[in-house]
């Protein structure tokens, strides 16, 4: 066992911090966070010049082959940044989505194209509030083409193509599956939404009888989803890893410097039972995501537990360390200027894209119990 | 113990509820949607209840009060409910604070001036405590009142002031002596917000709105008749103005439970409503808990107050147990929508989004009026009498205080 970052991956992450301190300064989150264009350009071309996109994607598709640790390594930089990019909609979710279940020509057509960062690609799952599941889904999909909604996308009003989730009418019992759509063609309307982070765009895509290429096998939809979501999760994880850190690192230093009663406030217990608290939760998610990490890199059989015990534990972290930034800050963690409500703001984004909290408790208690030695013959 | 009416008390609630059926307007919720709409509607609102002897009732007579009980205020806020919770914090401050810290400390002439147009909120009254270097710490204050023959000189930079930006009049703690440690080189003020030399600037909160300000005092010229109490006795004047900013919790259901409640019946989870799943259920019980809880707290404190006891310690519990009660609220609501309760937009967010704007504005209750550390350090030190920090800034002269960004070994 070698529960570390190898080096050449150390020094992966040394450069991607160095490269987004540079080109993604918070001063460029904030153009995107209060300007008009839903992501950064210039970040984006950057990220794709450097191959980051490619990471995961096998170089027989035109991608480094890296693998997922380097991946998550980046997302983790990514998270602390709170890089305005449809990184994650691209990578985590579409790119994942065509190479487990899409045609040897469909991986030749479209993760080339995700690795040079031509295409922005997302998942388009849900259709408004509400846990999704296959009787709520009333996007249909007959003859080649697909008619419904979807709310809210992510990067939707960014991306190129979309993988849309909907009831299959060619299919016995209407089960879900899964097409890839441009959304720049006939019968697709999109329109910008307002989310709780304008780091990132949202969209609400509006599909009437828009051309559907079907993506996996039919009716197998949501159980690709599962897959795509449980791999996402944890690179996901990582990216909630790196702003609960940059969340501490930012509360540790203001508790140092504001000083109260004569002394630096960060000298009352209170103060630094809370830093404790929030550190302990940031290392209890690292541990994790590193397991997630490693079991999504070997496609080990523990992924599903995995991936599941990391999102949540990233979630909690995320959550503890990015609202007690605010509450260390004090007045000033109120205000619109300093930086703490934009990682609060995201770690709220992170935790809901892929389904919620109590989502994902029920999915994680399930697999414990499926994997226990006597789960089949307990459940007969 | 008995939790019904007497009969002088019903008869209260039935006098109070036929007056509010008569008089509350129709429209009253169309004429509250943004923060200048409710400082307007609330000078018309105010004004009425003080006509109809409905404004502040439980002030003296002296002053346009009634002299009601505590029990009768609070029933009268029952009664009042949700039009109170929305129309009455631009009021808050005035009526809420600077009114009965008057009550205590200011003089008659004081008393006569000010009282009764802060009843009928003809004058919106706001808050000069916090600076750019100190909140918590407000013993601290720096802005500089300086004697200038019959009145004083204040120049000064204060911050997060509530509402200046509508406020006519506020109350102020500035420096009077720098050279004595900090709690005695304090004095109070009422200052005119209208005066020369009094700029407001708006700050933009973490939702985006902009409700609170940085206010600029340039040489503010204060008659000496608007100082409160003793020149050096500020401080004991500020604490009555704190102990009535961290007590009480008006209106009805401030907590948005009942709205939380409909939500879970409303919203799928899986084949049934968030309401049937087993973990959203534990999670509302515990909630359901506390809000009655901290209810039943308000009132133990009420019925101290009319049988004319001081309350008990526990009434220090309730902005802190509210604070963490709203966050926690907010983010279960937030969950229960998955993927879709990012979105902000009124006309796609369910209840309108108020979930989401509560995820940008909860946490101002955890800050505001005394951080949540704050009030834990006083419930362990005042009421459960454990020794206090070792304080080293309560001899030393104010002056000679190390503060943010001097370096020390
Ligand atoms: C929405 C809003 C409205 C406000 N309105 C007004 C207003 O109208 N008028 C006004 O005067 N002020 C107002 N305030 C200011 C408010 O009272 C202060 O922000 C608050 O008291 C905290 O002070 P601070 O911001 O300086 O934080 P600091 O005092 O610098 O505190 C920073 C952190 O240190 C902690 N800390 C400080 N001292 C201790 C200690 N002894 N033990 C443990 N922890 C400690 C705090 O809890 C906090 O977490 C408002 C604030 C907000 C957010």
């Amino acid at each position: 066992m070698d529960f570390d970052l190898s080096e050449e991956q150390q020094l992966l992450k040394d450069q991607a911090r160095k490269f987004l301190a540079d080109q993604c300064p918070p001063a460029e989150v904030r153009r995107v966070f209060e300007g008009e264009e839903s992501f950064h350009p210039d970040v984006w071309r950057g990220i794709a010049e450097l191959g980051w996109l490619g990471t995961a994607v096998p170089e027989e598709y035109g991608g480094v082959g890296a693998g997922y640790m380097e991946l998550c390594v980046l997302a983790e930089e990514l998270g602390r940044a709170l890089a305005p990019v449809p990184f994650s909609s691209t990578a985590y979710l579409a790119a994942e989505a065509i190479s487990l279940s899409g045609s040897e020509e469909q991986q030749r057509k479209y993760l080339p194209r995700f690795a040079m960062g031509e295409l922005i690609g997302t998942l388009a799952l849900a259709e408004g509030p509400g846990m999704v599941t296959a009787a709520s889904l009333e996007t249909r999909y007959a003859d080649g083409k697909l008619s419904g909604h979807k709310l809210p996308v992510p990067d939707g009003d960014v991306a190129n193509i979309a993988i849309v989730a909907a009831c299959d009418q060619g299919v016995p019992g209407e089960r879900i599956s899964l097409f890839i759509v441009s959304l720049v063609a006939n019968g697709v309307d999109r329109q910008t939404i307002e989310t709780l982070d304008p780091g990132r765009g949202h969209a609400r895509i509006d599909l009437d009888n828009a051309a559907a290429e079907p993506l996996g096998r039919p009716g197998e939809g949501l159980e690709i989803i599962d897959r795509v979501f449980d791999r996402a999760a944890v690179m996901f994880a990582f990216e909630q890893l790196g702003g609960a850190q940059r969340a501490l690192e930012m509360a540790r230093d203001y508790a140092l410097e504001r000083f109260a009663f004569g002394r630096p406030v960060g000298s009352f217990q209170a103060i630094k039972h809370k830093l404790a608290d929030m550190y302990v939760a940031t290392e209890l998610a690292r541990s994790n995501c590193y397991y997630g990490a490693w079991a999504l890199s070997v496609d080990a059989s523990e992924l599903p537990v995995a991936a599941a015990t990391a999102r949540l534990s990233a979630i909690k972290a995320n959550h503890l360390c990015t609202k007690e930034n605010i509450q260390i800050h004090g007045g000033m963690g109120f205000t619109w200027e300093f930086d703490c409500h934009l990682y609060y703001r995201r770690a709220k984004l992170l935790a809901l894209t892929l389904g919620g909290e109590p989502e994902w408790q029920d999915r994680l208690i399930d697999r414990l119990r499926r994997q226990r030695p006597n789960a089949e013959q307990a459940a007969q | 113990m008995n939790f019904d009416d007497t009969l002088e008390e019903a008869e209260f609630r039935s006098r109070a509820r036929k007056w509010l059926d008569e008089n509350v307007p129709s429209d009253w919720r169309g004429r509250t949607t943004t923060p200048a709409d409710i400082v307007e509607f609330i000078r018309e609102w105010q004004a009425r209840k003080a006509d109809g002897g409905w404004a502040c009732i439980g002030w003296p007579k002296t002053y346009d009060g009634q002299g009601a009980t505590p029990m009768e205020e609070a029933i009268w806020g029952q009664e009042e409910g949700e039009l109170a919770t929305v129309s009455s914090f631009p009021i808050m401050i005035g009526v809420g604070m600077a009114g009965p810290m008057l009550m205590v400390h200011g003089s008659d002439a004081q008393k006569k001036k000010y009282l009764p147009p802060m009843l009928r909120a003809e004058k919106i009254w706001c808050q000069l405590f916090s600076e750019p270097g100190c909140g918590s710490d407000l013993a601290a204050a720096r802005t500089r009142a300086v004697r200038d023959g019959d009145g004083w000189i204040v120049t000064g930079q204060k911050v997060w002031t509530s509402f200046a930006h509508f406020a006519d009049q506020a109350i102020l703690l500035a420096r009077t002596d720098p050279t004595v440690p900090k709690h005695k080189g304090l004095s109070f003020f009422i200052v005119d917000m209208k005066a020369p030399g009094v700029e407001v600037r708006p700050i933009r909160q973490m939702s985006g709105d902009a409700e609170f300000n940085e206010v600029y005092l340039t040489d503010v010229r204060i008659p000496d008749e608007d100082r409160v109490g003793d020149v050096g006795a500020g401080w004991r004047v500020a604490m009555t103005v704190l102990m009535h900013e961290r007590s009480g919790v008006a209106g009805a259901d401030p907590f948005g439970f009942d709205n939380l409640l409909e939500q879970m019946e409303n919203l799928p989870m899986g084949a049934t409503p968030a309401i049937e799943n087993e973990a959203v259920r534990a999670r509302l019980a515990d909630f359901y808990v506390r809000i009655s809880g901290l209810e039943k707290t308000n009132l133990r404190t009420l019925s101290a107050l009319s049988r004319g006891e001081q309350p008990g310690s526990e009434a220090s519990i309730g902005k802190l147990v509210l604070a963490e009660q709203l966050v926690e609220q907010t983010s279960l609501a937030l969950d229960v929508q998955g993927m879709a309760g990012i979105m902000t937009d009124e006309s796609l967010a369910p209840a309108g989004g108020v979930h989401q704007q509560g995820y940008l504005r909860d946490l101002c209750m955890r800050i505001a009026g005394g951080t949540d550390e704050i009030l834990r350090n006083t419930i362990a030190e005042r009421v459960l009498g454990l020794p206090p920090d070792l304080r080293i800034d309560k001899k030393v002269a104010f002056e000679e205080l190390p503060v943010s960004g001097t370096v020390r070994d």
